[in-house]
Parts: structure tokens; C-alpha cells; sequence
């Protein structure tokens, strides 16, 4: 890529937009997962009973169950939220990026 | 030799992960019955697969077309090879297994396997394919110096291709063994040659569409037998789980000893997240889809469908606590009067096979037979292309040629390297019958997770990356994590008889990756050299084109 092109394309607000605001989001879902997992990880390595509380007093399941399983459901939730937004909003800035590259 | 390496990995337990015990699966105790509907689907799945093969051999031209199936597969398609890739056998039937072991213990396992799918989603993808054209080298080495960056990739790919190979032929040969009675080494040597024919044929398509239908069959298999299982306790989650309390006591429901202390929780977590954003054959998927946009809709849906098996492994394993364990049908009599303890045949990992049988006789034995051996042939497949890949992109084309190699070389060497590993994997698969899977997984993991990662996630964000710094950290990374394996308490102390481990831990991530962030932070700061500077410039225009794929469009459309 010449210089001419990578200082027009740092230069061009949309560009801005575009890499500001995406790596915040994708930072923020980063953390959210590894807060959630690593919340997980170390309450089995200090608090191991906590996730094995009945969930009531006559049942045998766990709270570490449906909690285990939430952090599946929650991962993939993840990856719907990004994409959805990425497919959208930021493609569609990609696109207007590319345009006014174009355009000479 | 071979005894050396027997010895060492015989006792090689990752954890408490229960897997393919050694000298469980032995021919004279389990011969069984000639199972005629599993021999004639894994015929049909044979023969429809080289059919594609076949097909796709047609279609596979160019290099491009060898490498990443023209790049003209879809997100949803790509999302399913990703899931067939990324389940593996150790993933069906050691988590099944462990499960049916320990209970809770093995979704802890599974979890760590799905977390690192969405920050590969949100961090390496899209980079990924906006920079790369056929391996990840391609993206570590995009301002670098080649050769030093490519060679660091290759051997950090092709170890973690070889240890994750290795695995999986074993797995096949003890499974294959088990269930359709071959001897072990026929039964490697045919997964071998199917997986080259394949490969050096059908290239990435064929890969790609064998992931395809073995992740369906899989998904669809495990669908009816978790549903199988429901709706015995009329899908009600608690009665099952009182009655596999009932089989196997209360410490099923909550975590065992599978992490004891701190330190080696968040090591192993370190090992899984970051280990599967350095896997090569999965990092290799992304090239195949046109655009960013279907790269991201390919992780996707790839999350949505690991992670409904996960749920469905969790299920199976339940299942087979009450239906499999103590039942007189899948007792190993012979074990059981030397040991006790009701052992199952074929060991702990045979758990979702016997499962199978119980809830769909001997036709879905066959099928899940079938579909396990399928497991093992399209991930085997996905790995041997990936260890050719970085074999002749890499080392051939990028190191020996500097980048002078035409397409149609490039290709051979692929095909021929393709063959190769082919063979070494059959040799490996019969060196190493004693030796436990989950263990050898566990270290592609580690090295994937400390050479592999730490070099392509700071290639993209960090622009005072150097040459210098890459090598060494990751040099450091690669040799801590395999040199802190060795001096744990498993190779350390069980199996080389010394009383009291170096590395007390069982798992070395968290040590091996600090240690390559650490050492490429280190010699990447002071490297003062004017190359180092001509690289920290180029930064810019990488990160651009990581961001936008402007740029991009040319490198992939030749």
C-alpha cells in the first residue's frame, strides 16, 4: 500500500469511526467473556462446593448445572451480538471507506 | 526406543480426563460380533466421500483452490466445517467419557473448549482473513522477515498437526479395533490412506465437505441419542440426574478433582482459550470463505453448533451413568475380576458407543460407530492439509524459494508433503498404541496456545513487533511450554520415577505464554536495528488493511 493511500485512509473520519468503535466493542465482548469464564475457573479452584449447591433442598441438580450451561448459551450469544453488528454497521462503514477510496 | 516412548506416555494422564486407558481396548478380551449395519454405513460413508473426492478433484486446479477451495465456501458451510474440524473424537468420546466418569468434571472441559471461539470472533478472524491467503504465517510474517517468522510458524504448526495426528490415530486404531474387530495397525493404516487420498486429491474441497456431512451425521447422531436418553426420564433433567446420583453418588453433580488449585485452574483455562485461537487447521478455515463478513457469520454459527454438542456430550454422558454403567451388557468381566469397579469394555471412552446400543440397538451402534469413525477421518484430514500447507507455503515456497515458487510446484510439494504425513501418522499411530490421547492434545494445545498465538495476535495489534522479538518469544514459548510438560508432576514423577516434580503443575500455559509475551515484548523493545524500524513503519499500512480488507481482494483473487 503507497503512503499517499494509508495517510488518506487514516485521514478519513469514517476510518476512525470505524476502527474506534469496533475495537471498543470487540474489547468490551472480550472481557465479557473472559470475566464470565474466569469468574467460573476460579470459583472451581477456591469455592469448588458453591457450584455444587442443590438447587433446591430435594433436588440432587446443582447449581454448577444450569450455570455451566448458561456460559455455553452466553458464548454463543456473543458471537451473534458481534456479528450482527459487524455485518451491519460496521461493513456498511467499510464499504463507505472503500468507496472514497475508490473515487480517485 | 519405541519402549522408551511407551513408557513415557504410558501413565501420561492430562488430569483426571479419563480416556482410552492403555491395554483396555485388547483384541482377546473384546472380539466382538461382526457388527454388519456399522460396516456397511461406514462402506456408504466411504464411498460417498471418495465420490466427493472425485468431484472435488475435478474442481482443484490452482494452488488457491487446493489450499482454501477457491475461497468460495459459504459462512454457514464454513461454520460447519469449523464444527467438524474442531470436534474431534477426543471431543465425542473423551468428553462423553469423562463425563460418564466424573459427571460435572467434564463440562468444565467442554466450556474451556467453547470459550475460545468468540474471542478468536471478536480478535482473529477478521484480521485474519483480511491479511492472510493460505496459513497464519502468512498473516505473522505479512511486515516481518520471512524466513525466520515462517520457519518459527511451520515447526510450531506441524508439532501441533503431528501431536494432534497422533491422537487421532490412536483413537481410530483402539476404536476401529474395538468395534469392527480389525487389528489395530490395519485399522491405522486405513485411516491413513483414506485421509491421503483425501487430501492429496479432493484438496481443501473435499476437506471441507467431508467436515461438512461428518459434522451433520455427528450433530444428528448425538441429537437422537441425547433425545433417546430425555425421553426415557420424560425430559426431565432431574430425574435423570437423581438416578445417575442414584448409580454413582452425589459428587457427580459438582466439580472433582479435575482442577485442584488455582495456579492450574487458570493454566488450563490459559491453554484452552488461547490454544484454540492457535490452532493451525482451524486458524486454515478462515481462507476458505470470501470475505470477512462470511468469516464472522462462519464463527458463528461454528459457536452454535459446538457448543449444542457440548450440551449433547454433557447429555450422552448422563445417559450413559444410567444406562450403560453396572449393566451386564457392556461389563468387562475379564478386567472386572482383576481390578473391580464394574469397568466398561473398551474403557471409559467407549461410554457414548455402549450408549448408543442401549438406546438404539445394533443398527444406531453401527451408525455412531460409523459417525465416530467419520469423526476421525475429516478431522485427521483437516489437520494433514495444514501441516502440508505450512510445509509447502511455508517452508517450500515462502523459506527454500523465497516466494519464487509457481502455483503448480507449490501444489506438489503440498500433495507430496500431504503423503508424508500421511505416513509419518501411520507410523506415529502404531509407535505410540500405549499412549493416552487426552494428553497429547493437552500439549498441541499448550504449543498452539505459547508459539502460535502469542506471534499472530501481537503481528496484528502491536506495532513495535520486530523480527527479533517474534523469533525469540516465541522460540521461548514453545520450548517453556514443552520443557515445563516434561518436568511436571506427571512425566516428572510418574513416569520417570523421581520423587518430587520441578514444575509442580500439571498444566504449563500460563507459564509458557507469559513467557513468549514477555520475551517478544523484551526483544522487540530493544531491537534497535534499522530492519526493526522499517517494520514498526509498516505497521500502519497492515493494520489498515486488517481493518478494512482493502488490498485484500487482489492476494485472493490471484
Amino acid at each position: 500500500m503507497r503512503q499517499e493511500l494509508v495517510d488518506k485512509i487514516k485521514a478519513n473520519p469514517d476510518y476512525q469511526t470505524l476502527v474506534k468503535t469496533r475495537s471498543r466493542f470487540a474489547i468490551k465482548l472480550t472481557i465479557a467473556m473472559l470475566v464470565v469464564y474466569f469468574a467460573f475457573i476460579l470459583t472451581i479452584a477456591f469455592e469448588p462446593a458453591l457450584l455444587g449447591t442443590p438447587l433446591s433442598a430435594d433436588s440432587v441438580t446443582t447449581i454448577g448445572i444450569p450455570i455451566g450451561m448458561v456460559i455455553i448459551v452466553f458464548a454463543f450469544i456473543l458471537t451473534g451480538i458481534y456479528t450482527k453488528r459487524a455485518n451491519t454497521e460496521f461493513d456498511d462503514l467499510t464499504k463507505k471507506i472503500k468507496n472514497s477510496v475508490k473515487e480517485n | 526406543m519405541n519402549n522408551v516412548m511407551n513408557r513415557i506416555f504410558l501413565f501420561l494422564i492430562l488430569g483426571s480426563v479419563a480416556v482410552l486407558a492403555s491395554g483396555t481396548i485388547d483384541g482377546e478380551i473384546v472380539k466382538q460380533a461382526l457388527n454388519v449395519p456399522a460396516i456397511v454405513m461406514f462402506v456408504i460413508f466411504v464411498g460417498a466421500t471418495l465420490g466427493i473426492t472425485y468431484w472435488a478433484a475435478k474442481r482443484t486446479k490452482s494452488a488457491k483452490d487446493f489450499y482454501t477451495a477457491g475461497g468460495g465456501i459459504t459462512g454457514f458451510q464454513n461454520g460447519m466445517a469449523i464444527a467438524g474440524d474442531y470436534m474431534s473424537a477426543a471431543s465425542f468420546l473423551g468428553i462423553s467419557g469423562l463425563v460418564y466418569a466424573k459427571g460435572y468434571d467434564g463440562l468444565i472441559y467442554s466450556i474451556g473448549f467453547l470459550v475460545g471461539w468468540p474471542i478468536i470472533l471478536f480478535m482473529i478472524a477478521e484480521p485474519l482473513r483480511n491479511l492472510g491467503k493460505y496459513t497464519f504465517a502468512d498473516v505473522a510474517s505479512y511486515r516481518l522477515k520471512q524466513t525466520p517468522i515462517r520457519t518459527l510458524a511451520a515447526s510450531g504448526s506441524i508439532a501441533t498437526v503431528i501431536l494432534y495426528l497422533i491422537a487421532q490415530m490412536v483413537g481410530s486404531g483402539k476404536l476401529i479395533q474395538l468395534l469392527f474387530g480389525l487389528q489395530y495397525e490395519v485399522a491405522v493404516v486405513l485411516v491413513g490412506v483414506l485421509m491421503i487420498l483425501y487430501v492429496t486429491f479432493g484438496g481443501m474441497l473435499a476437506t471441507t465437505w467431508v467436515q461438512i456431512i461428518k459434522a451433520f451425521l455427528l450433530l444428528s447422531g448425538a441429537t437422537f441419542m441425547a433425545l433417546a436418553v430425555m425421553a426415557h426420564y420424560d425430559f426431565s433433567f432431574g430425574s435423570l440426574f437423581a438416578q445417575a446420583v442414584e448409580m454413582k453418588g452425589i459428587a457427580v453433580m459438582s466439580p472433582g478433582g479435575l482442577v485442584s488449585d488455582p495456579i492450574s485452574a487458570i493454566s488450563l483455562a490459559v491453554a484452552l482459550m488461547f490454544g484454540t485461537a492457535g490452532l493451525p487447521h482451524i486458524l486454515m478455515r478462515f481462507f476458505t470463505v470470501g470475505d470477512a463478513k462470511e468469516a464472522r457469520k462462519s464463527v458463528f454459527y461454528a459457536t452454535g453448533f459446538i457448543g449444542y454438542f457440548y450440551i449433547l456430550t454433557f447429555i450422552i454422558g448422563f445417559g450413559a451413568i444410567v444406562m450403560v454403567f453396572k449393566n451386564p451388557a457392556y461389563l468387562d468381566l475379564a478386567k472386572e475380576a482383576i481390578s473391580g469397579g464394574s469397568p466398561i469394555l473398551g474403557g471409559n471412552n467407549m461410554a457414548a458407543i455402549h450408549l448408543s446400543h442401549a438406546v438404539g440397538g445394533d443398527f444406531f451402534l453401527g451408525f455412531i460407530s460409523a459417525v465416530a469413525f467419520a469423526t476421525i477421518l475429516a478431522v485427521v484430514s483437516g489437520l494433514t492439509l495444514a501441516g502440508a500447507s505450512a510445509i509447502s507455503h511455508d517452508l517450500y515456497a515462502s523459506v527454500i524459494k523465497k516466494g519464487q515458487a509457481d502455483g503448480m510446484a507449490e501444489m506438489r510439494v503440498s500433495k507430496i508433503a500431504t503423503v508424508v504425513l500421511g505416513i509419518i501418522a501411520i507410523i506415529m499411530g502404531i509407535m505410540f498404541e500405549k499412549q493416552n490421547i487426552a494428553f497429547v492434545v493437552g500439549l498441541a494445545f499448550a504449543i498452539a496456545a505459547s508459539a502460535n498465538f502469542p506471534i499472530l495476535f501481537l503481528s496484528m495489534y502491536w506495532k513495535n513487533l520486530t523480527t527479533r522479538g517474534a523469533v525469540i518469544g516465541g522460540s521461548l514459548g514453545l520450548a517453556t511450554a514443552v520443557a515445563l510438560v516434561i518436568l511436571g508432576p506427571i512425566v516428572w514423577v510418574q513416569i520417570l520415577g523421581n520423587a518430587e516434580a520441578i514444575f509442580p503443575y500439571k498444566y504449563p500455559a500460563l507459564f509458557s505464554v507469559t513467557a513468549a509475551f514477555v520475551g517478544i515484548w523484551f526483544f522487540s523493545i530493544t531491537d534497535k536495528s534499522h530492519d526493526a524500524e522499517a517494520e514498526r513503519e509498516a505497521f500502519e499500512a497492515q493494520y489498515i488493511r486488517s481493518q478494512t480488507g482493502i488490498g485484500a481482494e487482489g492476494a485472493s483473487e490471484h
